[in-house]
């Protein structure tokens, strides 16, 4: 069936003919019947740009190879990578375990998980996704089946490959123990951008999950005030007593109305948002659960449509230790201009993993939603790409929906070793996405 | 590929030397397209170097065809070889024709069929080819100059006014064969834009600039349009101009 395909950003819609595979044979059989405009993988579609769409071609929607053991003794979880964090975490917290990284949406699959090599609040610990993967299986372009390792050239080339080496089947990681269901967290504001760089740097080593969300409306001398959230998983004994430590019944309390004026996000509403968020914010320690401490915009469900018909682009760049003053000029851009953004994160990075195209560097992160309609925004991000590859830094494809296809080189200088391994793998280039198309991937 | 901001890849320009058309692939360049092709008749010549030069200058990979809009037999090679430069086709403007003089066609009416087969004829066959390709790619805009000239056809300009009445006609329902495929025809009317293909002639009211219909081509682009006027109140001058009776609408001047 043929049907109009967007990222989570609903921007740029293309068609494809989608096909669900039950079993991981019927995928196979898929591949290797690719239409000529290739096929890509698809999972629950939160990358925000085009990575999971092919105009013309073929997207195989992974949804329908669920189901995953646990091994209880050491924690080690095979799935079908089209498993869902939400449903592994359902399943695994109960029993006491945690997936190794969360993204700040529980509704991504194992696949593309790994295919994004994605990152959660404990990177700066923990690494991304892929550093906790034993093993993949990855169906390559001649239909075939191949068990993956670590020591594979081909496992790093599909780590944060965007789903173009192949389509993930399954996927066997390591999940970490935890005594409750509860994240104990200690919340701080911070004065401006250079207090909250000081502050994490200084104070992330003791927590395993740390944030810092800024008020991009603050300008002038408290520009890059930040409300930082930083939390572990709480121990039984930290509950109050009679709690069941190990429940997980994360609720989904509102739903985004199906369509919104294009013009609900202006610079009032989100205004009033951000100095009631940095406002109600105390230094103090709390308990909660994990949902709200990880996914709190899960739950809105469909969030991604407040943005209106026209919808937004999210911009993520990391940039390495000693290039602060690039943060400190993007900040202090947005700032001045005035740029409405919902949510606005910034995150220090731990070391990455060995994926040619995995984004995550030692150094800083900082996530922001833009609505895709604003006059001038195609300029600026473009000054913000220039400047973020100067630096020797990077935005994150599984973001990306705009960038511009000769700074890929200069953000991921591992790119033609890339290359090379996916042409080995897909000779005929089965394996397209509009992503890779708009890029030259 | 159109990104999430509008922006396109590649362009292959059918009419390589015409100043709207170019215009347009420069506007469309200087928002970060990388490949332009410029399909112009005797395909590189002096005369295309300048244009060549210009949208090398702004970062884009150029490369010309020889394209004879009069020879529809040719037509298939001409989107065959670009889309073999270029690449998926992001943006097909449809640029070229003729504008001629009606006492000259009145004097030799098989220089008025000549005419009408580049304006009319020319852009059927490209426009065929380039909606197949499009459909095949899911996505990708033809952009067909038509003009204000065919929403009402006047006597002093009969030959040149019919054809693009035909044309923005075809193009119109050429969109529509398109719907829902991901490709898309954009159809644009400009008034009298003052250039190269105007000199000489008095400037009509709500003239216009080559630039100025770029402008007007790439901001309709970003807001997946299928038409633009140029000036955009043209359109409801024309709207009324349609109704006009007809016995005051012959006594109009020119």
């Amino acid at each position: 069936m043929t049907t109009f395909l967007t990222g989570w950003g609903r921007t740029a819609p293309t068609p494809a003919t989608v096909r669900a595979p039950r079993t991981a044979g019927e995928l196979a059989a898929a591949v290797a019947a690719a239409p000529p405009r290739g096929l890509i993988a698809r999972g629950l579609g939160r990358s925000y740009g085009d990575a999971a769409q092919n105009a013309g071609g073929g997207v195989l929607d992974t949804t329908g190879l669920t189901g995953f053991t646990l091994d209880a003794g050491t924690g080690v979880v095979t799935a079908g990578a089209g498993t869902s964090l939400h449903d592994l975490m359902a399943a695994l917290v109960p029993r006491g375990w945690f997936v190794p990284v969360s993204p700040g949406t529980r509704h991504v699959t194992v696949g593309g998980a790994i295919a994004a090599d994605v990152h959660g609040k404990n990177h700066h610990v923990d690494s991304s996704f892929a550093a906790h993967v034993r093993s993949l299986t990855l169906v390559t372009a001649d239909g075939v089946a191949r068990t993956l390792t670590p020591a594979d050239e081909l496992f790093w080339a599909t780590a944060g490959g965007m789903g173009l080496t192949g389509v993930i089947t399954q996927a066997v990681f390591g999940c970490v123990p935890v005594e409750t269901s509860r994240m104990r967290v200690d919340v701080a504001r911070t004065r401006d951008l250079d207090h909250t760089l000081e502050v994490m740097a200084a104070t992330d080593d003791r927590y395993r999950y740390t944030v810092a969300w800024i008020d991009l409306l603050a300008r002038g001398a408290r520009t890059g005030r930040s409300v930082l959230t930083r939390g572990d998983h709480a121990r039984r004994d930290e509950l109050p007593p009679g709690t069941d430590p190990l429940a997980f019944a994360p609720a989904t309390r509102l739903a985004a109305p199906p369509w919104a004026p294009g013009g609900l996000l202006n610079s009032l509403t989100v205004r009033a948002f951000n100095q009631a968020w940095y406002g109600r914010a105390r230094d103090r320690r709390i308990v909660q659960d994990l949902a709200p401490f990880f996914h709190p915009l899960d739950s809105v469900a469909g969030w991604n449509r407040i943005y209106g018909p026209r919808g937004f682009v999210q911009y993520q760049f990391a940039v390495p230790f000693g290039a602060e003053d690039t943060l400190r000029r993007v900040v202090s851009r947005l700032s001045a201009d005035g740029v409405v953004s919902f949510l606005t994160v910034l995150k220090r990075f731990g070391a990455g993993t060995p994926g040619h195209l995995s984004f995550p560097m030692p150094g800083w992160t900082l996530a922001l939603d833009i609505p895709a309609g604003r006059p001038g925004l195609a300029a600026l991000l473009r000054t913000f790409d220039e400047q973020v590859a100067a630096a020797g830094g990077r935005v994150y494809l599984a973001k990306d929906s705009r960038l511009r296809a000769e700074l890929l080189p200069v953000m991921y200088p591992r790119l033609e070793e890339w290359r090379k391994l996916r042409q080995d793998a897909d000779p005929g280039g089965v394996f397209r996405s509009d992503l890779a198309r708009r890029l030259s991937l | 590929m159109k990104n999430a901001l509008g922006a396109v890849d590649s362009v292959l320009l059918l009419g390589g030397r015409s100043e709207i058309g170019l215009a347009v692939a420069e506007a469309l360049t200087r928002d970060g397209a990388r490949r332009v092709v410029l399909a112009a008749r005797g395909g590189a010549t002096p005369g295309t170097e300048p244009a060549v030069r210009r949208l090398a200058g702004l970062g884009a990979e150029v490369h010309v065809l020889d394209f004879d809009a009069a020879r529809p037999e040719t037509h298939e090679k001409v989107i065959g070889d670009a889309v073999a430069l270029a690449g998926d086709l992001d943006v097909v403007v449809a640029a070229f024709g003729v504008l001629g003089d009606q006492a000259a066609y009145d004097a030799d009416p098989v220089s008025a069929a000549a005419a009408v087969a580049v304006n009319l004829g020319g852009h059927v066959s490209c426009g065929l080819l380039a909606a197949r390709r499009l459909r095949e790619q899911g996505h990708g805009t033809l952009v067909v100059l038509s003009s204000v000239a065919g929403v009402r056809v006047r006597q002093a300009n009969m030959v040149y006014g019919a054809a693009k009445a035909g044309l923005d006609g075809f193009a119109r329902a050429l969109g529509d064969a398109l719907h829902g495929s991901g490709a898309r025809v954009m159809v644009v009317r400009p008034g009298f834009v003052a250039g190269r293909m105007t000199a000489g002639m008095a400037k009509a009211p709500m003239s216009t600039t080559p630039g100025e219909v770029a402008r007007a081509v790439v901001r309709a682009l970003r807001d997946d349009r299928d038409t633009v006027w140029v000036p955009g109140n043209l359109r409801y001058l024309f709207t009324a101009l349609r109704h006009l009776p007809r016995p005051l609408w012959r006594r109009l001047p020119r």
